[in-house]
């Protein structure tokens, strides 16, 4: 591990390959990220971890890191502009965190509370979006869905089961369930699945396991998600 | 039981007056009056306007966010709806019987509740007009009026509804919504430091209540003509009765009185309570009229909350309320007390009994066990009652075979006062305000009967003293006549 980049005036190194995230995670720093998860191939989707380097925007996840790279990260400018992502993804679904499951335990709630966002700011779409309560184990709530495709990727390279897909174009993507009915009681899925513990919000959730774990008792109640760089706890 | 001054028989030829908003907050109400051109009175209603819709929006959502959902529908007194809904969804999943440590600190997170809220709205909200008068100096009655005035008194209100908060805060993991029942139990105990912590406090809190009663026994008893009068109306009255006849919030079984005290059913189990209560809507309010089925619609109606459940009750378990209960029966008289302003005497027996139930549970080591769900055959309905502070509150779910809910009835707590609040208010617009000028100080006796009822739009209606109050006279063409506004 010789080579060293620049994040926000810290020294970084990284090892042949790896990318400005993994680099910024092993040395314990935080870069915001909601489609990245350190057990799968990068999306580069969600966009919540543009950071600049030398100057120009690019998905911290995606981009390998490189020596003498100055990259910015942690700025006014760059929080800004996750901010305003992060409040377009709460507006396009429909997110009521005081009766989620996972508040306390969300990516997408910590997230926002991290960087410091106080409203939604946009216009609420209050998209009119079923639950699949079709499995007897897992409940699927679609309206909290913010197309990580994280579950997508767990069930295709993971559990080898092609059981989720992103299907449509543009603001019209959804996410689907791989079965002629549509309804996930007709996959193999199972609650063991990698692809029902990676999401970041609360869309695969276990059935009739509500609210177990008391307030003040959750991953992003005892610590932001900050201070969690190098771990996935909460997913 | 009449519904005089329901509905005018020439509303056209009549003036309105309206007192909109009533309120801001735990549902809109407003107040209209239609007066002739000598001020006479005509019309009384109290409407609530507002429309929330809760019953539908939950269909269709999987049944354990149910607890945690509904409590939204209350900021004063959320722990009602959360464990209503949490006993409901209890045989839901097969829970008929919770461990003794989960109901426990239901319990202990209930009567906490019953504590805060009544020392809510007895301090901050009512004790203004009680300790200054109905029609007294607007600028001085409210809370900062009664903290200048009777310091002590205020000081304990706060600190009173700040320990309740915090019996609910340890046991529902916040002191406003939390999340503390689940279906089947609780999800957390209390720890040692948390229950060490209630301890040092609730003896103070226990003698504070009873001061509490005597100040308001005081306040009473010298001047029967005004407090056994004011907004006077007979009715029937119901609560849930626990074991042994004692009273009891969380749970028992139905019992309901007639005007004189003779029992209409007793003994009901609430799962059957759609065989005994049926609900009427009139074209003028959001708010349905409960009933007694075997009543029917015109002598049906009956009032819930303190009044009824401290004289429905047989006794009271812990021993400085139930000699404040006797207290009150004493001077009743051996037969109902109808008074609405009875409701806030009643309602500080209430408080001293949370806190003495409170100071028991708090020295039962079962509060700290970690043994807090059960589950058992798996149920398509359920039907969940509590004494909310305000009166009984009913919850009634249908869930189908994927978990999610199909069908949600709930009968709130000033639902069920919905024709006592419109009789009290009718009583009083016809001995204060008939042939008179409107005032702003006969107004707040409107206001006066409906917050000895402690409705949910009560905390909005006083907040401060200062309640954004509009009231416009307007002629039979729609013309403005006479505008008089507090803020």
């Amino acid at each position: 591990m010789s080579h060293t980049f620049t994040l926000d005036g810290r020294t970084i190194p990284f090892a042949e390959g790896q990318t400005i995230m993994q680099a910024a995670s092993a040395a314990g720093v935080f870069i915001p990220h909601l489609c990245y998860h350190p057990e799968f191939k990068p999306h580069g989707s969600c966009k919540l971890c543009t950071v600049k380097v030398n100057g120009r925007q690019t998905a911290s996840c995606t981009m390998r890191a490189a020596p003498g790279m100055n990259v910015e990260s942690d700025t006014e400018e760059i929080n800004g502009e996750r901010r305003a992502l992060t409040q377009m993804l709460f507006v396009e679904g429909n997110h009521f965190c005081p009766s989620c499951e996972k508040s306390g335990n969300c990516q997408l709630q910590a997230t926002a509370y991290h960087l410091g966002m106080m409203s939604p700011h946009y216009d609420h779409f209050f998209p009119n979006r079923a639950v699949d309560a079709s499995h007897p184990e897992v409940l699927l709530d679609f309206n909290r869905c913010i197309l990580c495709s994280l579950c997508v990727r767990a069930s295709r390279d993971v559990d080898g089961k092609n059981v989720f897909g992103l299907s449509g174009r543009g603001i019209a993507t959804r996410l689907i369930v791989n079965a002629k009915s549509g309804q996930l009681a007709d996959t193999d899925f199972t609650l063991a699945d990698k692809a029902a513990q990676v999401c970041p919000v609360g869309v695969i959730l276990r059935k009739r396991r509500g609210f177990a774990v008391p307030i003040g008792e959750r991953s992003y109640d005892k610590a932001p998600i900050s201070a969690g760089a190098e771990t996935t706890e909460g997913r | 039981m009449s519904y005089q001054l329901e509905t005018a028989a020439h509303p056209e030829s009549l003036r309105r007056v309206a007192i909109d908003p009533v309120s801001r907050v735990e549902g809109h109400g407003k107040v209209t009056i239609l007066l002739d051109e000598q001020n006479k009175v005509h019309q009384v209603r109290l409407h609530i306007v507002e429309f929330r819709g809760f019953e539908k929006f939950i269909q269709g959502r999987p049944y354990w966010e149910v607890p945690v959902m509904v409590q939204r529908l209350c900021g004063i007194c959320p722990v009602s709806h959360h464990l209503a809904a949490a006993k409901a969804l209890d045989l839901i999943v097969g829970a008929r019987k919770l461990t003794p440590a989960a109901e426990k600190l239901r319990r202990l997170m209930h009567y906490g509740q019953m504590l805060q809220s009544h020392a809510l709205h007895f301090f901050h909200l009512c004790s203004p007009d009680l300790l200054f008068g109905f029609d007294s100096d607007v600028t001085r009655r409210n809370i900062v009026g009664v903290a200048m005035a009777h310091p002590e008194t205020a000081k304990r209100g706060v600190l009173l509804r700040k320990f309740g908060q915090e019996v609910i805060r340890v046991t529902a993991g916040k002191r406003v919504h939390g999340t503390g029942a689940v279906p089947g139990g609780m999800n957390k105990s209390l720890t040692v430091a948390e229950r060490d912590e209630l301890l040092k406090d609730v003896y103070h809190v226990v003698q504070w209540s009873r001061d509490a009663v005597h100040l308001i026994q005081k306040v009473h008893t010298q001047d029967p003509g005004l407090y056994n009068s004011f907004g006077i109306f007979r009715s029937n009255f119901m609560s849930l009765v626990g074991h042994g006849g004692d009273l009891d919030f969380y749970h028992g079984t139905l019992r309901a009185r007639d005007d004189n005290g003779k029992l209409i059913f007793d003994g009901v189990d609430y799962q059957q309570y759609d065989r005994y209560i049926e609900e009427e809507v009139r074209p003028w309010s959001y708010m349905k009229f409960p009933f007694f089925k075997s009543l029917g619609k015109e002598n049906g109606w009956y009032k819930v909350g303190p009044l009824a459940r401290v004289q429905n009750c047989d006794q009271i378990s812990t021993p400085f309320a139930e000699h404040e209960r006797r207290e009150f029966v004493d001077y009743a008289g051996g037969s109902p007390l109808h008074a609405p302003l009875a409701y806030h005497w009643t309602r500080m027996i209430e408080m001293l009994h949370a806190a003495e139930v409170i100071k028991e549970l708090l020295h039962d080591d079962d509060l700290l066990g970690d043994d807090l769900m059960v589950e058992g055959e798996r149920r398509m309905e359920g039907v969940g009652v509590i004494e909310a502070p305000r009166g009984t509150l009913f919850h009634h779910y249908r869930v189908d075979e994927n978990d999610l809910v199909t069908m949600a009835n709930l009968i709130v707590s000033t639902t069920n006062n919905n024709q006592a609040m419109n009789e009290a208010i009718r009583h009083v617009a016809r001995r204060y305000l008939h042939g008179r000028e409107v005032t702003e100080g006969l107004l707040n006796h409107i206001e006066v009967a409906i917050r000895a009822f402690d409705p949910c739009l009560s905390c909005a209606t006083h907040a401060l003293g200062k309640m954004p109050l509009a009231v416009e006279l307007v002629d039979a063409e729609g013309r403005l006549v006479h505008a008089l506004s507090r803020s």
